[in-house]
């Protein structure tokens, strides 16, 4: 079998995998359902994944190990992972194939010429890194004003290494490198007493918006599957899902101007590789010297990375789609671990200008944004984040924007955020109780396990409840529920309903009722007569049945004393009650009485609220609801809780 | 250029003239087709077009038993047997529904829906007396997927050979009770319906704070599609009304276990009080009455079951029926 048709082979199981990992990614007892599927595996694999959340979090949290072979495969082997697994690159790859198919070859080998527009990937990895090392970086500064004994062993030893290289004449030219040293040691002392107590300085994860993985993740999960799936009962709606759409088709007709276009000058992950495959063991190159090669450039026909692999290859350009040992009429072109006869180029294409510009911006941007104050006094009420998740800037430094929790949520209630998290918070999951099909559900905890990165940290559902172990600390709040007096139908429109309180799940139910009689709209009416169960009116004003629901009573006044007796059945002119009116304590004829309507007027105990939304699913006032749940008392963030602490 | 001329004159102009007039054709034809000289309607208003069928059997009528005990299975078959046994209800090559209360995504400790246990042995017994298929079904609050599986519904029914039918859109279709002021063409569960002929209604004993309690004549509010908290506005009419428009060939009220307080979610156990007692009953008000009681609440205090007797769905005064009281400990 020839080479590449065992890449297209892998390149299909790798796509069809997952299809069928975002596919079975949902509750239930099924085969093709979450039935210990391992769904995160390929965002494992990852090692964009790995290393950014390994520089944002300073851990590696256990699946993402999984990265650790496909790093060691690459330095191996080189860029595989592009060819040969990436689903997003399997895409890229066929629509690129069609978009070439009927060009000239000349045509195909101009299309696959090297860039240098091919660099801008390095550039965009170091920005994304340098903002996940948000709070590594500010580690770094804060050693100036806080650990002094530290730092200055530290500025010790770097001028004694300096000293000693400039001795071996490892340093050339001493004055400049002094200079740039001194520099950067006066640039670090000045930042470390400027900056360190300022909490701007922070990880952000963001490498998940241009990560191919995540990114074809989050595409399946949100678009692709919601328009296509026939299994799921009800239609599931992803609020904003529209840009991420937008971007994804971008990403995907680009191909047709240029085959692999986000491979080549976009994709991060392919960055990585890149600088990693430098060092591959294994690598494309010309086998003999070029006495035979006419210079055809074939072998550049469908070369899928625009590395050249007739001239001085870009090795970290090559993604190993194995064309050109095809391509080459003289089977001039191998895969061995001697390197080109023609030479190579190992490294990246990067200036030193570039890489200081996106570091500069990588290490800028998150401060600026933070400007904002999103994460800080200014954070909005409405971002209501899944139960487990942690505190927002702890979140922001792992959240991937896949997308896996909000396609395994069984009620849809789980939503990539548009901006209202800011601009670090795109994508990122938000609860929103209006979409879906009840509000987070008491028994389920499937998106903390689901997580990859645990910025939902996985939680047991006796956490979630605050049962066993957990009942000190008691259940995991969302967020509180709000009665909007002026919407709510029992508080400003004189009708029953309390279809909240009916629904809410926690025992006791954290919201409960206080009963109150409202004299109905020009309820008075003139007594004229009074027979047992049966009061004769004056006018002929009612509807016949209106008061018949059971809701309804009749406040008499006898003596100054009030009582209420409710109504079983109206006339126009006659009103039932469900007892007889003893003689002793009928009222006076030609007196008035009122008719009133027993409202049970909702209230909520922000010590029980949970946050769970059901009463704001349930409520219906179905535009704006009239009880609506906001971050506010959150479990997850202790300086947003709204009571005053009881411990013991 | 006078070849061009030549080339194009007659036969190119009348070629061209056909085209053109086949295409200004087309679009008279489509425009006239197409043509509305009125402009839109306010909105289509859904009609009525299904009218759920009488599932009661004439000869059987106020037949209740109440049968005290703790065991499920045992109760259940000595409430049937006490009206004849399941064959008196479900014959050989009958479809039998069974509505059950799923309501809620909480585990069946918690009584906040129907007991798995009951649901698998109504299921087996109607299988027994020779039903061709079973349906158990509820269009639930909380999430329907997760409410059939956490309750434990779905895998009983599963066993005992049921199919279990989780609410789709497009199983709804409007209905209008007879003389029913709130439920005019409105979405119901319709689909489970088709080609039934039995329908068992199984429901727990719940507090219920609007309503005052939940039971067999409430857990048929789970039929409902559309907006329908709105009925929440005048419960007990719409229990009245549903009442009427679903005539059960038999109600199973489940007081095993009553939830007493925190109703109709319940959450907790303490919420939860062991009442000992299986109602089987033909007559949906009389069992929902004596249901009361074990909630320690009057009949009179639950205005729906007036509404509903005075409707002559049923009686409220069970003890006219004179039930069959059995003790199974």
């Amino acid at each position: 079998m020839k080479i590449v048709t065992v890449r297209r082979i892998s390149q299909i199981f790798f796509l069809l995998l997952l299809i069928w990992f975002c596919t079975v990614t949902t509750l239930g007892v099924e085969w093709w359902r979450l039935r210990g599927w391992p769904v995160n595996w390929l965002l494992q694999l990852d090692p964009l994944v790995a290393v950014a959340t390994m520089l944002s979090t300073n851990s590696l949290y256990k699946g993402l190990l999984w990265a650790l072979v496909t790093v060691t495969l690459t330095i191996l082997l080189g860029r595989f992972f592009c060819s040969w697994v990436c689903p997003f690159g399997a895409i890229h790859h066929f629509v690129g194939y069609l978009a070439k198919r009927g060009k000239a070859v000349s045509a195909k080998i101009a299309l696959n010429k090297y860039h240098p527009g091919q660099s801008i990937k390095y550039y965009l990895l170091i920005f994304l890194l340098t903002a996940a090392a948000g709070s590594l970086l500010s580690s770094l500064l804060r050693v100036v004003p806080e650990k002094p004994i530290l730092f200055s062993i530290g500025v010790v030893i770097c001028l004694t290494g300096f000293a000693l290289l400039s001795l071996l004449r490892v340093v050339t030219d001493a004055k400049k490198a002094l200079a740039t040293l001194l520099f950067l040691l006066a640039l670090w002392v000045g930042l470390g007493l400027l900056l360190p107590t300022s909490s701007l300085v922070a990880a952000s994860l963001q490498t998940g918006l241009l990560d191919p993985i995540p990114l074809i993740h989050r595409s399946i999960n949100l678009i692709l599957i919601p328009l296509a799936e026939r299994i799921s009962p009800i239609q599931r709606y992803y609020s904003g899902s529209w840009f991420i759409a937008v971007i994804f088709l971008t990403a995907v007709l680009l191909n047709l101007k240029v085959p692999r276009f986000y491979c080549r000058f976009v994709c991060p992950l392919g960055a990585l590789f890149g600088v990693l495959s430098a060092f591959s063991l294994w690598r494309i190159g010309v086998v003999e010297t070029s006495s035979e090669c006419s210079h055809c450039h074939l072998c550049d026909v469908d070369c899928e990375g625009a590395c050249q692999p007739a001239e001085k290859i870009r090795i970290s350009e090559c993604v190993l789609c194995m064309n050109c040992l095809e391509g080459c009429p003289h089977n001039l072109v191998g895969y061995r671990t001697t390197i080109s006869e023609t030479g190579e180029v190992a490294l990246p294409d990067l200036s030193r200008r570039g890489f200081l510009v996106s570091f500069l911006s990588g290490a800028v941007v998150i401060p600026v944004v933070r400007l904002g104050g999103l994460v800080g006094p200014n954070w909005k009420s409405s971002v209501i984040r899944p139960p487990g998740a942690l505190a927002e800037p702890d979140f922001l430094s792992r959240c991937l924007k896949c997308g896996q929790c909000m396609r395994i949520c069984p009620t849809n209630i789980i939503h990539p955020a548009g901006l209202e998290s800011g601009l670090e918070g795109l994508w990122s999951p938000v609860l929103n109780f209006r979409i879906g099909t009840s509000g987070c559900q008491l028994n389920c905890t499937a998106c903390s396990h689901i997580c990859p990165t645990a910025a939902i940290r996985p939680i047991s559902l006796e956490e979630k409840l605050g049962k066993g172990q957990f009942s000190q600390v008691g259940p995991i709040r969302l967020g509180t529920a709000f009665v909007d007096r002026g919407r709510c139908l029992p508080w400003a429109m004189d009708r029953p309903c309390i279809v909240c309180q009916e629904n809410c799940p926690v025992s006791p139910k954290a919201i409960f009722t206080r009963e109150y009689f409202s004299t109905v709209r020009e309820g008075k009416f003139t007594l004229v007569k009074v027979a047992g169960q049966r009061l004769e009116l004056a006018d002929s004003t009612l509807e016949p049945g209106e008061l018949a629901t059971g809701d309804y009573f009749v406040m008499t006044t006898k003596n100054g004393r009030q009582r209420r007796w409710r109504i079983l059945e109206n006339t126009k002119n006659t009103i039932t009650l469900a007892d007889s009116i003893a003689p002793n304590e009928a009222p006076d004829l030609d007196s008035y009485l009122s008719v009133q309507v027993r409202l049970q007027q909702p209230y909520v105990d922000p010590k029980l609220c949970i946050g769970c939304g059901i009463c704001e699913h349930e409520c219906p006032v179905s535009g704006k609801r009239a009880i609506r749940v906001t971050a506010e008392n959150e479990s997850r963030s202790p300086g947003r809780s709204m009571l005053l602490p009881r411990g013991t | 250029m006078n070849h061009m001329m030549e080339g194009t004159n007659r036969r190119d102009f009348l070629l061209r003239l056909l085209k053109g007039g086949l295409t200004i054709t087309a679009a008279c034809t489509l425009s006239y087709w197409l043509y509305d000289g009125i402009g839109p309607h306010p909105g289509e208003k859904q009609v009525a077009k299904v009218t759920l069928p009488d599932f009661s059997m004439p000869s059987l009528r106020g037949k209740m038993s109440i049968v005290s005990g703790l065991d499920r299975v045992k109760t259940i078959n000595r409430g049937l047997e006490a009206l004849g046994g399941i064959e008196t209800f479900v014959k050989q090559g009958d479809r039998v529904l069974l509505k059950v209360n799923a309501a809620f995504a909480t585990p069946p400790l918690l009584s906040a829906t129907t007991n798995p246990q009951l649901v698998g042995e109504i299921a087996r017994l109607c299988y027994k007396a020779g039903a061709s298929e079973v349906i158990v079904t509820d269009n639930p609050i909380n999430d329907p997927a997760s409410c059939f599986s956490l309750t434990g519904i779905e895998e009983a029914a599963q066993l005992a050979g049921a199919k279990v039918l989780l609410p789709r859109q497009s199983y709804f279709q409007p209905t209008t009770v007879t003389n029913g002021v709130l439920i005019r063409n409105w979405p119901i569960l319709w689909e489970p319906f088709q080609k039934i002929n039995r329908v068992i209604g199984i429901a727990p004993v719940k507090d219920h704070h609007r309503s005052g309690a939940s039971m067999t004549m409430k857990n048929w509010y789970g039929l409902l599609g559309g907006s329908r908290n709105v009925f929440h506005q005048d419960i007990h009419n719409i229990i009245k009304e549903l009442a009427i428009m679903v005539k059960p060939t038999l109600v199973v009220l489940d007081g095993t276990t009553t939830m007493i307080t925190n109703g109709p979610t319940g959450g907790s156990l303490g919420d939860l009080k062991k009442t000992g007692t299986m109602i089987v009953s033909t007559d949906q008000v009389a069992a929902d009455a004596f249901g009361a009681t074990l909630l320690g609440r009057k009949p009179t205090e639950l205005p729906y079951l007036a509404k509903a007797e005075a409707a002559g769905v049923g009686t409220a005064d069970y003890e006219s029926l004179k039930p069959i009281r059995i003790d199974s400990t």
